[in-house]
């Protein structure tokens, strides 16, 4: 048997949903668990990254963690690729861009209805927000993009199909779509 | 003038006055566009329809066709540029297509998918520009608007009205409003402007259409802009 191909998943500042919308290849799972095996993913549990040949990063860089987790997935990946709207252009979490980050905090934290016991959170185990959510090819050198909020499971199929064919992905017209 | 100019090596026959994009689209020839529209006045400004003729780089919206030019569109090189132009367009704004109405109706996100844009390539602007709320009827979110001026033109030339204009340069461009508080509420518009209704972007709005056709049913969901386009324009020569 071949080796098997080595891939990578994280969610940075996203919902899961691509990673939702990966599993939604339905019984092509089966086709794929033959061809790959899973390194730090949520589906694994594997919480460190090794040597691996793809990294898929869903979501945008919101916090100092997330640029830990990204530089630990380009040092490790052979190919980074950037996967669905908030990875690519920071998406919907980067809707806060516009406002300044006191601003928000404060209106999550202090001044929104409904607030019992206003206190903006500052436990050192939380990781420290940016001023700014950044796309991650602002970070890392990415290799590969799959738009989509998310990507489509046939999106995520017409790639991983050629990756394991072995061929340069190309993705066709009609599967590129920003919604 | 009438004649024939070449473009990418096919022989496009044009009639007096036109421009190359013109000419090529009645040959039934798309070549990339947003700023140009077949009602209005050209304005050459968002570059994309950017051609070779004889060797140099021009806008075909704005061209004339003349008897035996050499134009190229279709090569490898303008699609690159093409690309890069539409990656500008998008990092100079806010564009969260996920959240916008126009998704799959617009034109600059049709252009995006036919040019192949999978990623916005450039860091991003993030500029903060306002929302204009202010009128019952039409919504101006400044976030996506492209600077094309359609809707200068068309408030002008097919409204009879005079509701936009541009101001400022470079970075600093912006649309404004011809209105006393400089909102739409006190202008003139109507929702059933060709104004509002040629914008290509999701940035002037008729309110109330949200999403009256689903996400997945709309214009440029299953087809490409460049048929969507000579569609349109054919029905616009009848
Ligand atoms: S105007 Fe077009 S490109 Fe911009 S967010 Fe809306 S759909 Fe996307
Ligand atoms: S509002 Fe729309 S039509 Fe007017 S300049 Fe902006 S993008 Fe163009
Ligand atoms: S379409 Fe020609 S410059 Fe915009």
């Amino acid at each position: 048997m071949s080796k098997k191909i080595r891939i990578a998943t994280t969610s940075l500042a996203g919902c899961f949903g691509c990673h939702m919308s990966f599993l939604d290849i339905d019984e092509r799972l089966t086709q794929l668990a033959e061809a790959v095996e899973f390194n730090r993913s949520p589906i694994t549990d594997i919480k460190q990254c090794s040597a691996c040949d793809i990294g898929l990063i869903e979501g945008g860089v919101c916090n100092a963690d997330n640029v830990h987790v990204l530089r630990e997935f380009r040092d490790q990946c052979k190919m980074l690729v950037a996967v669905g709207a908030c990875a690519i252009n920071g998406g919907l979490p980067a809707m806060r861009n516009e406002v300044p980050l006191e601003e928000c905090l404060t209106e999550a934290y202090i001044d929104g209805i409904g607030i019992e016991n206003p206190v903006i959170p500052n436990d050192p185990e939380l990781p420290l927000l940016l001023n700014k959510v950044h796309p991650i090819h602002e970070i890392v050198t990415i290799d590969y993009f799959l738009p989509g909020c998310p990507p489509s499971a046939d999106e995520f199929w017409a790639f991983l199909s050629d990756i394991i064919a072995g061929q340069e992905p190309v993705l066709a017209t009609e599967l590129i779509h920003f919604d | 003038m009438t004649g024939y100019f070449k473009l990418d090596g096919r022989s496009i026959p044009f009639q007096p006055g036109q421009t190359i994009i013109q000419a090529a689209a009645d040959a039934d020839v798309y070549i990339p566009h947003l700023c140009y529209h077949p009602d209005f006045t050209p304005h050459g400004s968002c570059k994309l329809c950017s051609v070779q003729v004889n060797g140099r780089i021009c806008s075909a919206c704005t061209f004339p066709a003349s008897d035996g030019l050499e134009v190229l569109s279709e090569t490898s090189d303008l699609n690159a540029r093409r690309q890069k132009i539409t990656q500008m367009l998008f990092v100079e704004g806010n564009h969260f297509c996920p959240y916008c109405e126009k998704s799959g109706n617009c034109q600059l996100q049709a252009v995006a998918y036919h040019v192949k844009m999978l990623d916005s390539h450039f860091p991003h602007f993030f500029p903060q520009r306002p929302l204009d709320a202010t009128h019952p009827d039409v919504l101006l979110d400044y976030d996506r608007c492209i600077f094309c001026a359609l809707c200068v033109r068309a408030s002008q030339e097919a409204d009879g009205k005079n509701v936009f204009a541009l101001s400022g340069r470079n970075i600093n461009k912006h649309l404004i409003i011809n209105s006393e508080s400089g909102t739409l509420k006190d202008s003139d518009i109507a929702a059933e402007d060709k104004a509002v209704e040629v914008c290509p972007t999701g940035a002037l709005l008729r309110r109330g259409q949200a999403y009256k056709t689903p996400i997945g049913q709309r214009q440029y969901d299953h087809q490409d802009i460049e048929q969507v386009s000579l569609q349109q324009e054919k029905a616009h020569d009848v």
